[in-house]
């Protein structure tokens, strides 16, 4: 063999070699997540390298001023037109920079900086061993019970690894309801899920449930998530494609070049179809909507309360945000196949969430059906497919996440030997033993049921408007008829904080750090506010609700 | 060889590993049929990325693997984690939860 014979197979012919592009991307559009990003993996560096004495305090200081200045990032897309005048896609069409997704990643950045106050509180639980503790586990690998455990605790250990995994969690957020092709969707929809997973795993009390909350989570997600991916396959088979508006296009069929295997893929429904209907049930997964809400209580209930309450807002938006976006631009010419089922999830949601929550005798549980509930009320904004359905979800979706993570801070102060007392029996009379915190209560779970002079009737009558202009008026009966039933109980919850006796061995109220009251205090202004005065803020998501292509 | 067999058999994939999450018992094996499931679906990708000839569909297997790792990783240190303070790694038994 000739030695040339062999150097031919690493050399090439004289014709250059194709480059590959380095792709573009704009930096400043994506400011948002990049800081997040950038922030998380200095949190992990915070902990590989800072004594453990000082890292609570970078931490903390590390995650206000990424919070903070993605905000401001967000805030200064906006006020340069972005979302309002004009839209960018970024990344090489990865990520839209439009209405929807800068008013929710506004809103995604403020519930976590005000979840983040709750995730440092350290004054709730009694101090171990001349330790301020917070509501995390001592050291997560320890057996419960164990000696190392009581090891751990007696050194004062404390689990500031939840401020990097909060933070990671935000920077899939921000991403999910921006993705713009399928890839970048199932990416942000991991990188949001898993972080999440751990975090509900670390309670400090409570541990067992804590654990066992994580494993049905993770396992149950990471199933919705295999559907969901399913789904990307068959879509992407249908198209050739994993652009949205490349998608969008093949669905209407509008496409402008088709070669002979698209002209194949093209004609099979079956794809489209099927494609359509596992990837939005991963994202209804993602929104706990019925029947795909099976995880949601026992979640709710056994993970640490303040990721309890930063799970249930943020998640909630992001998700909604992916979901709207999927509808509305990459299957907007499916509407007539996506419209039954959707109303039929949305029913079902609504229903079932407001009477199971009726047998409910655990606060965290109750409030996890609640979600489950208003997630049918946002869902009948969803069906809409009108300019309005979009801005009012976007109302909805800010209003009920600062309720949410109010009410669960307020969770976290009821106390008694064993941790929070969630035991709705032991909330009796708690509006004479401390009238203010049974009063904060009481204006969220008003909120949450749609009383007037709140947050949550501005929202709610904002989505049963915009589903009554958009042809779904049964849907809006159904609704008033399910907030009924839902009123009862979160009145209920009233009737027993304030008009029944206190119990002589019942909780004590926590008092709280300046943190978590900032976080209750932000709650109930935005609940009042957006009650009191919902127009500017109706506008400016009415600004918003367009969707770039 | 027609790529549609492929999808087949991607299909037929999913499937046992959707049937073995519902039916099994033990939390490793269930993390496995979904891993099966994504598997699944990597086969699909490439298959449909055959018959378009493009390349989009064998890029994103590498990325499905990327995050089925970072999901094994997750996955493994919850369910030992439940497993050492349980001994027990079945998800029948983790019922502290019920209504």
């Amino acid at each position: 063999m000739s030695a040339t014979a062999v150097h031919s197979l690493w050399t090439t012919a004289a014709d250059p070699i194709s480059k590959i592009d380095a792709p573009k991307i704009e930096y400043g559009q994506l400011a948002p997540t990049l800081i997040i990003v950038g922030a998380a993996v200095l949190g992990v560096l915070v902990e590989a390298f800072v004594p453990r004495k000082s890292r609570y305090y970078a931490q903390m200081f590390v995650a206000v001023v990424a919070l903070a200045a993605a905000f401001a990032a967000v805030v200064a897309l906006a006020a340069d037109g972005y979302g309002t005048t004009k839209a960018g896609i970024a990344a090489m069409g990865a990520v839209a920079v439009d209405g929807p997704a800068l008013f929710l990643q506004g809103t995604i950045l403020l519930t976590a900086l005000v979840g983040l106050f709750t995730f440092a509180e350290r004054r709730l639980d009694p101090e171990a061993h001349g330790n301020r503790v917070d509501s995390f586990v001592a050291q997560a690998a320890s057996v419960p019970g164990s000696d190392s455990e009581k090891k751990a605790v007696r050194a004062g250990f404390t689990t500031t690894e939840v401020f990097p995994l909060l933070l990671f969690a935000v920077a899939g957020m921000l991403v999910f309801p921006a993705a713009n092709d399928l890839l970048t969707l199932f990416v942000a929809l991991e990188v949001l899920s898993l972080p999440l997973y751990l975090l509900c795993a670390l309670a400090r009390r409570k541990r067992l449930m804590s654990q066992e909350a994580a494993v049905k989570y993770f396992l149950l997600g990471a199933f919705a998530s295999a559907f969901t991916l399913f789904g990307i396959a068959l879509l992407y088979g249908y198209s050739g494609s994993m652009s949205y508006s490349t998608i969008a296009q093949v669905v209407d069929g509008t496409v402008q070049d088709v070669d002979p295997a698209l002209a194949d893929t093209m004609g099979n429904d079956a794809l489209l179809l099927v494609g359509a209907a596992l990837l939005v049930m991963g994202l209804l997964f993602k929104v706990g909507a019925v029947p795909f809400h099976m995880w949601t209580p026992d979640v709710y209930q056994g993970a640490p309360t303040p990721v309890t309450g930063f799970m249930a807002a943020a998640t909630k938006v992001a998700a909604f945000g992916a979901l709207l976006r999927i509808l509305y631009v990459v299957l907007p010419g499916l509407r007539w196949d996506w419209r039954p089922v959707m109303w039929a999830v949305a029913i079902v949601t609504m229903l079932a969430g407001a009477i199971v929550a009726i047998t409910q005798t655990d606060i965290k549980r109750l409030l996890a059906y609640s979600s489950i509930a208003h997630a049918g009320f946002i869902l009948a904004g969803v069906i809409a497919t009108t300019p309005s359905g979009i801005s009012s979800v976007l109302f909805y979706l800010a209003a009920y996440s600062f309720v949410t993570i109010g009410a669960f801070a307020v969770v976290t102060l009821v106390r008694d030997a064993g941790g929070e007392a969630t035991h709705l029996s032991k909330w009796a009379g708690l509006g004479r033993r401390s009238p203010l915190v049974a009063a904060v209560f009481a204006v969220f779970l008003l909120a949450f049921a749609g009383i007037p002079l709140t947050s949550g009737f501005a929202g709610k009558f904002a989505v049963f408007k915009a589903a009554a202009e958009g042809g779904a008026a049964p849907l809006v009966v159904v609704g008033v008829i399910s907030s009924a039933i839902a009123a009862f109980f979160y009145i209920r919850v009233i009737v027993l904080m304030f008009f029944s006796e206190p119990r002589p061995e019942g909780p004590t109220v926590a008092v709280p750090s300046p943190l978590t009251m900032t976080a209750i205090g932000v709650g109930v202004a935005v609940t009042v506010v957006l009650g009191v005065a919902p127009q500017y803020f109706l506008e400016l998501a009415g600004d918003a609700g367009v969707f770039v292509r | 060889m027609n790529p549609v067999n492929y999808l087949y058999l991607a299909a037929l994939l999913f499937t046992i590993g959707a049937t073995g999450v519902l039916i099994r018992r033990n939390a490793i094996v269930v993390f496995m049929c979904v891993e099966l499931m994504l598997n699944a679906c990597n086969l699909a990708f490439v298959a449909f990325s055959r018959m378009h000839g493009n390349l989009d569909g064998q890029i994103i297997a590498f990325f499905t693997m990327v995050v089925a790792a970072a999901e094994v990783v997750v996955g493994l240190a919850i369910i030992v984690s439940l497993f050492r303070s349980r001994h027990s790694a079945s998800v029948d038994d983790a019922s502290l939860m019920k209504l």
